[in-house]
């Protein structure tokens, strides 16, 4: 029977990759992309602000609010802002982690290095991010660090800082920089340690061979190479940030951020149209920086 | 005179593998050298201490009677033509030929227009824009060679550069190799683990085996005059003949070497000429290969002679595989071989 079949399917191939394909489609055509569409579909609309019943009438009514409200324009502006400084510490202290592991460790470490950068992945998210707010407090391991150090009184400085300080790491800018950082690590360093271990230990040498010193090897080819894995992460990075909700909630300072609209408009507010004019945001952005990183070069090599 | 490039004693291990043992050379400016051996003989890591990829465990390594064994590879006046080529993919065919005058910081236009004189004289003047995934093999070949000219280099190191070609354009990338080196009248050292080519093209061909240098010598006395058992037999695969055999043959102990082609393969009743060393032996196969045909003879257990036959010389037919012959040479053709 299975053999009829097999021979059936065989010089058929057309028949037999729609027959793959047909069950992962259908999932994704209706239930992925058809609920994104009824989001956006639902920033389209408005809500009646004496009814507080969504009016289902095609009008730009919510972008409007959304764009001129000053509030709304902190809350995207401060979400841009983080999501920036996150995909830019996170790329710089990856970079090193990420060389290191593609080119000099040997079987042994390289393997300790990725099972490291992957295991507080294993982790419940919530428990890492509640770890992290009291590691951060006021009473916590870091203050304590810094004060049996001496160095009390230059945490406070950077503390006082405006905007980005507050009263102590937990409930600052500052400390919701920090988890973010850790938290999304990992999807910097594993895309851009693979863009790294392609790049043939041959042209480095060619790179040497030709005159250029070290750092311009690093400028003219491992950079240049190393994009697409960079453009990977960053996304990871960057998306992460703009649509988390909870580490904004659990550390740092009180400003909302994107995510934690969308959630607040959808739930307790029922401002249904609202929070999906918020969720497109993160997609615009998402795409214009797609766009950017196209036109840098950094998916010629794929 | 200074050698252009002088190795003094140089040795690498690497864990408890000898790549380069105690090795001295001298390659001559204006030379083209090879370096020949199998895979693991250490000729690779010869040619990576020469470029600076790889440094020495003990030894010097000299450029034009200047110590440059702690010199960087980028401060070496000398180039590299890789095995894989190693072009920038990222980059058109123009900005990886111009790529070692760009990191000298020459202004663009005369870069452009180096870049160019250097792709007409590889015959490559049109595609300057494509990228090195748009060229064939041995079009990145030449690629690599202007890229690796740019610099108007001393030494141009080639490792094993027309490896990855087919055997046609093989043979005309030798004789552009060998005329490039003639005309510029640098020195090149190449590595190539192919007798053949390093016959064709070197001066002077070093032999390596496990991480010494066997023989070293110009491409002809390596031929007709191999050393040792291993150069006879690596380069145009000599019979190797020792110990009782020898004996039996020559009625000394002393092991020579003799090739396939001075070797005569007569019908078993059939008389040698006067003074010819013969024995007989059983025909255990001929191999044709157009030019010539390749008979192996066994003529004791431990022996099996290689016999070549030129398809020119339009003898009498072989006989078929299992009769017994006889094989003649004459004792001027044998080369006696040091006791390795």
């Amino acid at each position: 029977m299975l053999r009829h079949v097999s021979t059936f399917l065989h010089g058929r191939n057309a028949f037999y990759v729609s027959l793959l394909l047909l069950p992962p489609l259908l999932w994704l055509g209706t239930i992925y992309l058809g609920s994104l569409f009824a989001l956006l579909m639902q920033s389209f609309y408005a809500i009646d602000d004496f009814t507080a019943k969504i009016v289902p009438e095609l009008t730009l009514r919510t972008y409007r609010q959304l764009v001129t409200q000053p509030a709304n324009v902190d809350i995207v502006l401060r979400t841009i802002t983080m999501a920036v400084a996150v995909t830019v510490a996170s790329a710089v202290i990856a970079f090193p982690v990420a060389n290191y592991m593609a080119r000099y460790a040997g079987p042994k470490m390289k393997a300790f290095f990725y099972v490291g950068v992957m295991l507080p992945m294993w982790t419940s998210y919530l428990v890492k991010v509640y770890a992290w707010r009291l590691i951060l407090a006021k009473q916590g391991i870091v203050s304590w660090g810094f004060a049996s150090l001496g160095l009390g009184s230059t945490l406070d400085a950077v503390l006082a800082t405006p905007v980005i300080g507050g009263p102590s790491l937990a409930s600052s800018y500052i400390g919701m920089f920090i988890v973010f950082v850790y938290m999304w690590l990992p999807f910097m360093i594993l895309p851009l340690a693979a863009a790294l271990e392609r790049v043939p230990e041959s042209l480095l040498q060619a790179s040497a061979d030709l005159g250029a010193r070290p750092s311009q090897t690093f400028r003219n080819v491992v950079l240049p190479l190393a994009l697409p894995g960079l453009a990977a992460g960053s996304i990871f990075t960057f998306s992460l940030t703009l649509g988390d909700y909870i580490i904004p909630s659990v550390v740092g300072a009180p400003g909302y951020f994107v995510g934690m609209m969308v959630y607040q408009q959808q739930g307790t507010a029922g401002n249904m149209p609202l929070a999906a004019a918020f969720s497109v945001v993160p997609i615009v952005l998402i795409a214009g920086y797609l766009a950017f990183a196209r036109r840098l070069g950094a998916f010629d090599a794929l | 005179m200074t050698a252009a490039i002088e190795l003094r004693d140089t040795t690498r291990t690497f864990g408890t593998v000898v790549a380069l043992d105690h090795v001295s050379l001298e390659i001559t400016s204006g030379e083209f050298f090879a370096l020949l051996g199998p895979s693991g003989s250490g000729k690779t890591t010869c040619l990576r201490l020469i470029a600076g990829f790889d440094r020495p465990d003990s030894g010097r390594i000299l450029l034009d009677g200047e110590d440059v064994t702690d010199t960087p590879p980028y401060e070496r006046n000398l180039n590299t033509v890789f095995q894989d080529y190693a072009l920038f993919p990222h980059m058109t065919v123009a900005e990886n030929v111009a790529y070692g005058l760009r990191v000298r910081r020459v202004g663009s236009a005369d870069r452009r227009r180096r870049a160019a004189e250097m792709l007409d004289l590889v015959r490559l003047g049109e595609y300057g824009d494509r990228r090195p995934a748009q060229l064939s093999g041995g079009q990145r070949q030449r690629v690599a060679l202007a890229r690796a000219l740019i610099n108007r280099p001393k030494v141009l190191l080639l490792d094993e550069p027309l490896g990855a070609l087919d055997l046609k354009l093989r043979e005309e990338m030798q004789a552009e190799l060998k005329g490039l080196q003639q005309r510029l009248g640098i020195t090149f050292v190449f590595v190539t683990h192919d007798q053949g080519e390093a016959l064709s093209m070197a001066d002077r061909i070093a032999v390596f085996s496990q991480g010494r240098i066997e023989q070293l010598d110009t491409p002809r006395a390596l031929y007709t005059r191999p050393r040792t058992a291993f150069v006879a037999s690596f380069v145009g695969g000599a019979n190797v003949i020792e110990g009782a055999t020898a004996e039996r043959l020559t009625g000394r102990r002393s092991p020579f070497a003799i090739r396939p082609e001075l070797i005569d393969v007569l019908p078993d009743d059939s008389s040698a000429a006067d003074g010819s060393i013969t024995c007989s032996g059983v025909l255990e196969d001929v191999l044709y290969h157009g030019s010539s045909s390749r008979c192996h003879v066994r003529v004791d257990e431990s022996t099996v002679l290689a016999a070549a036959r030129a398809e020119s010389a339009g003898a009498a037919p072989l006989p078929a595989n299992g009769a017994r012959v006889r094989v003649a040479w004459r004792p001027a053709s044998m080369v006696p071989l040091e006791v390795g």
